[in-house]
């Protein structure tokens, strides 16, 4: 690696003040032909490609991105990383992207600042704790870490939480996943862009897609504000713009667009050094090593594409967060912000071929696709490459919604999506 | 955030409203009738369209009544209502 960081590269480029680092990744002018073009260059689309150019050997590829990388849902999420899926088919997925993530840095020669800080979630009422329970065993049957809490053993865990039994919704207990934590969003993308241009990935950014050109069943290559690009194979990493790219190519998904939103506080000292999820009340919130408290809203019921959610729910959100931790009652908020999530029907990704022969959709990860970015990357480079999924996204094909064969995440992971 | 004018109570907040999706998805006649992909496409595959969108609203928290609307989907503009079962407006 020409730029390989380490703490000698450190200290060599202290003595030129830091001025002479490389740069991370090119800028190239789209060549006319590739043997595969990654649309979108989130997380997930430059895993695709780094994975794609390093396990699977096509190196002739390009990502598209219409911004730049990893400014839309990769630099607007929460950052939170767990495997704690009910269903085994999201659990192998999910856990896979788990463990990739414990060796990334490395890998990748880029500090992604993962931290298994654990994940709690919490129960408020009786069939939480059922549901909850019944999660814990069936984590464990996948070989998930997850152990069952007591309120006493919530509050010991993280004793700023309020277990008053007098809140209108008490904290009656909750689990916890050690393995689980958080990443920083915006190393993730670079980190996977560098090792990706490293080995000869074109990452092509301000570059929208217009169109997908199709030869009767069979993809001939897409339409760019760059001009056209031809290949025979597209994989379509897009977010909340797939069905727009779907629509481009003539096909429809099962997805709806809607705004998520997220906060940030000013920052303070450490306060809390795990990430806290309640699904029944809808609340969760961690801190990042800025300082800042990282909170997370839920989505509007409504499509759209507008990057801008209402205030009602933020507010209903720090309701929550007031009635749990009485201690943040004086904060100010610094930055509010929306993003666009493609929600699935059962609340479970996309990972698949589709009836067009060269094409690929990667989505419907809705409202927590960051935590499955190294795991999605690879498994949707496999798709790609082989043509055919692998066994750990076979379940998560787009024929799904036809033959009924669903993974009902909502409201049986977690958190409600 | 935005407002949205009732047919039967005027002009009131977005969060008083429950939305129900893309309008005039037509319920199949032969439900015993229709094949996997039909019933795929009726019960999952939705437009989801980046720009102007009919969907259907319910004033959840006024007077509980169900009607149309014609929005914008990029900037959440409401270019015109319209009562169910009504033709959609040219726009």
């Amino acid at each position: 690696m020409k730029n390989k960081y380490s703490i000698f590269s450190l200290i060599k480029n202290a003595f030129s003040y830091h001025e002479n680092w490389g740069k991370a990744w090119k800028d190239p002018v789209p060549k006319k032909e590739y043997d595969a073009v990654i649309i979108g260059g989130g997380g997930h689309g430059l895993a695709t490609a780094y994975y794609l150019a390093k396990k699977h050997n096509m190196k002739n590829i390009a990502v598209v991105e219409k911004g730049w990388i990893g400014g839309g849902n990769t630099g607007r999420n929460t950052t939170i990383i767990r495997s704690n899926y009910l269903w085994d088919a999201s659990a192998g997925l999910y856990d896979h992207a788990l463990k990739l993530w414990e060796g990334l840095s490395q890998e990748i020669n880029y500090n992604v600042m993962f931290s298994q800080r654990g994940v709690m979630n919490l129960a408020h009422n009786l069939q939480d704790i059922r549901d909850l329970k019944r999660r814990t065993h069936a984590n464990r049957l996948n070989g998930i870490d997850a152990v069952y809490l007591s309120t006493e053993e919530v509050k010991k865990f993280c004793p700023i939480i309020n277990t008053s039994p007098n809140i209108r919704y008490p904290v009656l207990g909750g689990t916890l996943q050690r393995r689980a934590g958080t990443a920083r969003h915006d190393a993730v993308a670079w980190g996977y862009a560098r090792g990706a241009d490293e080995m000869g990935v074109d990452i092509i950014q301000n570059c929208e897609v217009k169109g997908i050109k199709r030869n009767g069943d069979e993809v001939e290559g897409i339409e760019t504000t760059k001009g056209f690009i031809k290949t025979k194979k597209v994989g379509v990493v897009a977010a909340g713009h797939s069905s727009v790219l779907a629509n481009m190519a003539g096909l429809r998904l099962p997805l709806e667009s809607k705004p998520l939103q997220a906060l940030v506080s000013e920052p303070v000292k450490p306060i809390i050094d795990t990430v806290v999820m309640s699904n029944a009340v809808h609340a969760y919130v961690s801190q990042s090593d800025k300082g800042e408290l990282v909170i997370g809203a839920g989505t509007d019921d409504y499509v759209s594409y507008s990057q801008k959610g209402s205030h009602d729910i933020v507010e209903g959100t720090l309701n929550a967060i007031l009635e749990l931790y009485p201690i943040f009652s004086r904060m100010r908020m610094l930055r509010q912000w929306g993003g666009i999530v493609d929600i699935c029907p059962d609340a479970s990704p996309i990972i698949s071929k589709t009836t067009v022969k060269g094409l690929y959709f990667n989505c419907g990860w809705g409202t927590g696709g960051f935590k499955a970015t190294p795991g999605s990357g690879d498994l949707f480079a496999h798709t790609i490459a082989n043509d055919e999924p692998h066994k750990l996204n076979a379940a998560f094909n787009l024929n799904r919604f036809v033959s009924g064969d669903l993974v009902d995440e909502h409201g049986a992971a977690a958190v409600a999506h | 955030m935005f407002l949205i004018t009732c047919p039967f109570c005027g002009e009131r907040e977005q969060s008083e409203f429950k939305a129900g999706g893309e309008a005039h998805i037509i319920r199949p006649k032969q439900p015993t009738e229709l094949s996997d992909d039909e019933w795929a496409e009726y019960l999952f595959m939705r437009k989801n369209i980046k720009g102007v969108q009919l969907e259907r609203w319910n004033h959840a928290n006024g007077c509980r009544k169900w009607f149309n609307a014609v929005r914008d989907t990029n900037n959440d503009e409401i270019k015109a209502i319209y009562k169910m079962g009504e033709k959609p407006p040219s726009i």
